[in-house]
This record gives structure tokens, C-alpha cells and sequence, in this order.
């Protein structure tokens, strides 16, 4: 069946179930509550007085919550290229002869590449997870897993908990400090990542919890971002990350001049986007022209007197110094982007932790980025109908994350869409996209050194920002320029077959991962 | 014309290449690319346009692009050609 972007959806997949096509945004959403769903009852646990969590090893801790094989395991991502949990924990399930497991991490890094080995071994079967980087990426899309993975938003991993459609039978919970009942938190120790959010999910959730610390502290360990209740079992190891690998790369600014070109134009395209003022809500990512982006807003709102009322997502240190600036009241943090997010965090009440199911879930009576007015986020692609690409690398491997990007281009008013129109020789807008992660419908605006698009859908947009000085170009136009320049460079050759699913936000798929042909 | 001496120019940058080129037999291309393999063949034709303008049939040339565009490419060419050409004293 074909979904609403005309892409060809098999209603089955052994191994992965019956697969809902794509409708639209906000179609399954409107009418979800006729579906009368219920969110998962969640095993009973129990725990007498005087029970010891505390175990002394991670082989112990594994037999004791019962996992089997077969099940379902999740981990979380907030420690990024430093996390070294997931595999240490990969690597006693090998030894302890587990087989066909299926992965549940809210995201894997380059720090998880080498878990193909695992696929290949079979202890791992299945992958659900936001991205894939590496070695594992070009696995995928080599066409190696027997069943395809499936790719989630942050808000629809926390969709597919809360309603059951993944049953996690065992989180693993990297946790920057504990104490012997569970209480946790991810500002203190030696491997503070900062906010906790994705695994708040797991751990209220999954069957058996089991947090792995390298700082356990006399009870009780607070700020409580999970609560003991939440909690089986603790285990203590040497350490479970490297905190200065949470930065993917520097918080300063770029000097790239592409990228401060792009910036300064989308500032100015929010500036008389007419969602600019006192009170309004930001969100960006971390990448370069994102980022500037934030700054050459800030030195407007700084000069218009605008005051935000929040920043939300992940938050990096450029955010914070926003907030010190006045121009932001609060900020809600779901993953701190790097080390220096961690002390604002911990002793800066405006800076609140805030859960995935909070921040970005499609199926609760309110996740903060329905409210949330703008966004400007990055793109690898974005074709005419201002579909983006943020997974499928120009070789055709997927090489990056669906992360917050679905979820908040639903969720905000504007939605900005940052990127060269070409990078490297290879075009970014594009005819069409390797692979949908965000559909069209809920982009507004793509932001390009060599001029700015608009969808057509928003008439508001077209009017508010025209006769301002802004280099206002039709996509198609845009594209045709971006290809006399690249000269039409080869691009990558797929088969047939399917090697991941893009889930949307609602749990409808929205694209597929197919598998790369593969010449030299 | 004849290279006579090993010369280099560009740089390993995004968008940009770096040629290295040095007296030999016969002619000699090596491309290789850290952004995109795809391109390597209208890199190499690129480079034997150039070097029959020139009349150099005594040439190894090795490239490393990260994604120049074709007159990037062009540029690079030419300067490490000329720069290849020339005696010390005469540059």
C-alpha cells in the first residue's frame, strides 16, 4: 500500500508486525482517541522492607532481572560519542550466551558502531533506535539485519513505550550518580551528562529497571531525577562514559562564512516571520548555521528589547549564555549537548529536566513543543515539496539521527530549515530526498546562502516576509541554480529491498531505509 | 611541456583538493576522495583534458578531494602545472 507521500509500505513485516502507513501530520493524532488505545499496564513491582538493590555485578544484576532470549532491552543516549555502557553491557550478554535480542537505545552514536558484531554473532535481532552512525550505518544499509530497524523520533520513542507497541523487559540505565535505593540523578560524578530525559521514559515503563553507576553516593542522592520507586536493582562499575565526548564538537561559534550568511538571513526571516516578540519560544540545534542562527537572533531581540519565555531541547552551553543574557526565562532540557549544560542544570532552577514523553509525545495531553513558536533545524536534503533528510548520508548509508526533528517541526509554529544549498559538491536541495524523516508539511522555511524558500502551504509567511529585503526564491528555482553549480553529480544506487523503517511521530511509517548498490 | 620537478598545491579542506605531481614515464592519475567516490571519473577526465591542452605526457599525478566543484578543480590543476613547469629561479 502506498502511504501519503506516494512511498510503497508493506502492511506486514515478519518480525516487526502490521505497519500503519503514513496519513498526514495530525490525521492520527485527531482521531487516536477513537482507536481507544490504553496506555501499557506496567508489570507490578514489588519490594519488601530491607531489600538490597545494591548487587556487585553486572553478570549477577542480568540473571537476576530475569531477562531472556528473545526480549527486549533498552538503553539511553545523553553520554553520546562517550558512552561506554551499551557495550560494555553488549559484551557480558555475549558472554553470558544471550541470542536475539532486540536493541532499544533512544539513539546510538559512533561509540555504538562496532555493535554489528553483536548482529552478526546473533545476540542482537532487531534495532529500534533515532539513529545510526559508523560502522552500524553502513551495515544497515548494506542490507545485513534480517529485519529491517525501525527509526524513531524522540517523541515517538516515547509514544511507542507509553502505548505498549515496544515493551521494554529490561532498561539499563547509565546513571552519572545513585545511591543504594536508586534515587538518580545525571549532574553529579565523574560522568555527569547533565539531563536524564529519555531514560525517564524506560524506567517508568519497562519491566525491570536496572540502573549501572559510577558514583554512588550516601542516600539519598539528590536532585531525584529518577525516583527508587522506579528502580530494581543498582550495580556499581568502573565508569560508564567519557562527559567530554558529549560535544560532538565545539560550542563556539563557526566563522564559516556559508553558515553566517545562512544565519544572519534566517534571523531576519523570524524576525518578520511574525512569531518574533516578547514571550516567544526557541528552539535550535547544535550544528553550525543553527546555532548562529540563535546568535544573530539574540542581538535582535537584545536590540528590540524581546524577552522569550522559553528555550527547549537539547540545550548546549550557547544556550545558557542566552539565558544569562536575559533574552530566555526558562529552559527545558531533555539532553544537554555538552559538559557545561551539567552545573546550570544542577544549580539553576529556570533550567528544568524534562522527560521525552514530556518534551516531544505525540499521544499525551500535551508535550511542550505543541506550544513551542519557533524552531530552526538542520538538513542533509530537502527536496521541493520541503521534505527533509536528516539520516541518509550522500553515499546512501544512514549516517545520522531522526532525533527532535520530526517532533518539533509537528509541533512549532515556524519551522526554519538551515542549510548550504550544496555541500561538498552535493546538492542539498534536491528533487527528492534519500529518505523522508520530516515530512514537508510541517517545514515552512528553507534558509540557503543562495536565497530563502517558503512552502507554498503558508500564504502568512509569504506575505509577512515579502518586500523586506530578503532573498525570497521559489524551491524549484533554487534547485535548478544549486544544479547548474554541483552539475548533477552521481548519486547513490538503491535496490529493492528494505533495510529500516522511518517511523513518524504517530507511529505511522512515514519512508523507508533502502538497501545501497554498492560499485567500488 | 615537461614537469621537471615535484610540486603541490591545494589543500585537504571541504570543497577543496589537494594535487601532488612529480616526473615519471608515462602518465600516471591517482583520485581518490573522502567525500564522494562517485566523482572520481570526471575527475580523472577533467585532468587528462588539461594535461593534452598542455602537450604533458610525462606526469604522476595523485589528488585527494573532500568535494571540489569542477572549477575548483580546474584552478588546482593549473597552479600545481604551472608550478611544476618552472625552475626554481625562473618562480
Amino acid at each position: 500500500m502506498k502511504n501519503k507521500l506516494g512511498i510503497d509500505i508493506p502492511k506486514f513485516v515478519e518480525g516487526l508486525g502490521n505497519l500503519k502507513p503514513y496519513k498526514g501530520p495530525f490525521n492520527r493524532i485527531r482521531k487516536v482517541s477513537k482507536e481507544e488505545i490504553t496506555q501499557v499496564p506496567t508489570k507490578i513491582r514489588s519490594s519488601l522492607p530491607g531489600r538490597k538493590k545494591l548487587i556487585n555485578s553486572l553478570e549477577k544484576v542480568i540473571e537476576l532481572s530475569g531477562l531472556k532470549n528473545g526480549d527486549t532491552i533498552s538503553f539511553h543516549h545523553h553520554l553520546r560519542n562517550g558512552d561506554h555502557l551499551l557495550m560494555k553491557v553488549m559484551k557480558t550478554l555475549d558472554k553470558m550466551g544471550f541470542k536475539d535480542l532486540t536493541i532499544f537505545s533512544s539513539s546510538l552514536t559512533s561509540a555504538h558502531q562496532n555493535l554489528y558484531e553483536y548482529v552478526e554473532n546473533g545476540v542482537i535481532k532487531r534495532i529500534f533506535t533515532s539513529g545510526l552512525r559508523g560502522e552500524l550505518g553502513k551495515f544497515v544499509s548494506r542490507g545485513k539485519m534480517d529485519i529491517p530497524v525501525i527509526i524513531r523520533s524522540h517523541g515517538g520513542r516515547a509514544r511507542a513505550i507509553k502505548t505498549g507497541e515496544v515493551k521494554i523487559d529490561v532498561a539499563f540505565i547509565g546513571a552519572p550518580s545513585s545511591d543504594k535505593e536508586g534515587n538518580l540523578n545525571g549532574v553529579r560524578g565523574p560522568s555527569a551528562c547533565g539531563s536524564l530525559g529519555y531514560a525517564m521514559v524506560d524506567a517508568k515503563y519497562a519491566n525491570c529497571t536496572i540502573a549501572i553507576t559510577d558514583h554512588l553516593v550516601e542516600y539519598p542522592n539528590t536532585p531525584i531525577s529518577i525516583p527508587q520507586y522506579e528502580i530494581d536493582y543498582i550495580v556499581k562499575i568502573d565508569r560508564i562514559g567519557d562527559p567530554d565526548k558529549i560535544g560532538s564538537g565545539s560550542t563556539r561559534l563557526t566563522k564559516n562564512p556559508v553558515d553566517l550568511v545562512i544565519a544572519e538571513n534566517a534571523a531576519k526571516a523570524i524576525l518578520y516571520s511574525g512569531y518574533f516578540g516578547q514571550g516567544m519560544s526557541f528552539q535550535t540545534g547544535a550544528g553550525g548555521a543553527s546555532l548562529a542562527t540563535a546568535k544573530y537572533l539574540a542581538d535582535i531581540m537584545e536590540k528590540k528589547q524581546v524577552v522569550g519565555s522559553y528555550a527547549i531541547g537539547g540545550i548546549s552551553s550557547y544556550m545558557i549564555d542566552l539565558y544569562k543574557r536575559g533574552l530566555f526565562k526558562k529552559m527545558f532540557d531533555v539532553q544537554s549537548f555538552d559538559k557545561g549544560v551539567v552545573s546550570s542544570l544542577l544549580n539553576n532552577d529556570d533550567h528544568i529536566e524534562i522527560s521525552a514523553d514530556f518534551y516531544a509525545n505525540p499521544f499525551n495531553s500535551g508535550a511542550i513543543i505543541n506550544d513551542l513558536d519557533i524552531v530552526v533545524l538542520a538538513a542533509y536534503e530537502i527536496d521541493t515539496d520541503f521534505n527533509v533528510n536528516v539520516l541518509v548520508d550522500s553515499h546512501g548509508y544512514a549516517q545520522g539521527a531522526s532525533g527532535g526533528h520530526s517532533d518539533t517541526s509537528a509541533g512549532a509554529k515556524l519551522t526554519v530549515i538551515v542549510a548550504p544549498s550544496f555541500r561538498a559538491r552535493i546538492p542539498t536541495v534536491v528533487d527528492k530526498v534519500n529518505t523522508i524523516i520530516t515530512p514537508g508539511e510541517t517545514v515552512d522555511i528553507l534558509v540557503t546562502e543562495r536565497g530563502i524558500a517558503i512552502n507554498p502551504r503558508r500564504k502568512d509567511l509569504i506575505e509577512n516576509l515579502k518586500s523586506k529585503g530578503l532573498p525570497i526564491r521559489d524551491i524549484h528555482d533554487l534547485r535548478k541554480k544549486v544544479e547548474l553549480i554541483t552539475n548533477n553529480p552521481k548519486m547513490a544506487e538503491y535496490s529493492d529491498k528494505v533495510c529500516g523503517f522511518i517511523e513518524y511521530r504517530d507511529g505511522t511509517i512515514l519512508d523507508t531505509i533502502k538497501q545501497v548498490v554498492e560499485k567500488y | 611541456m615537461k614537469i621537471i620537478k615535484k610540486a603541490q598545491c591545494g589543500s585537504l579542506e571541504s570543497s577543496d583538493l589537494m594535487i601532488y605531481i612529480e616526473p615519471s614515464d608515462g602518465v600516471k592519475i591517482e583520485v581518490e576522495s573522502s567525500i564522494s567516490q562517485l566523482h572520481n571519473k570526471e575527475i580523472e577526465y577533467l585532468v587528462i583534458e588539461e594535461l593534452k591542452a598542455r602537450n604533458i605526457d610525462k606526469v604522476y599525478i595523485k589528488i585527494h578531494d573532500s568535494g571540489a566543484m569542477n572549477l575548483t578543480i580546474k584552478a588546482r590543476l593549473k597552479t600545481v602545472l604551472n608550478r611544476g613547469i618552472k625552475n626554481e629561479d625562473q618562480a
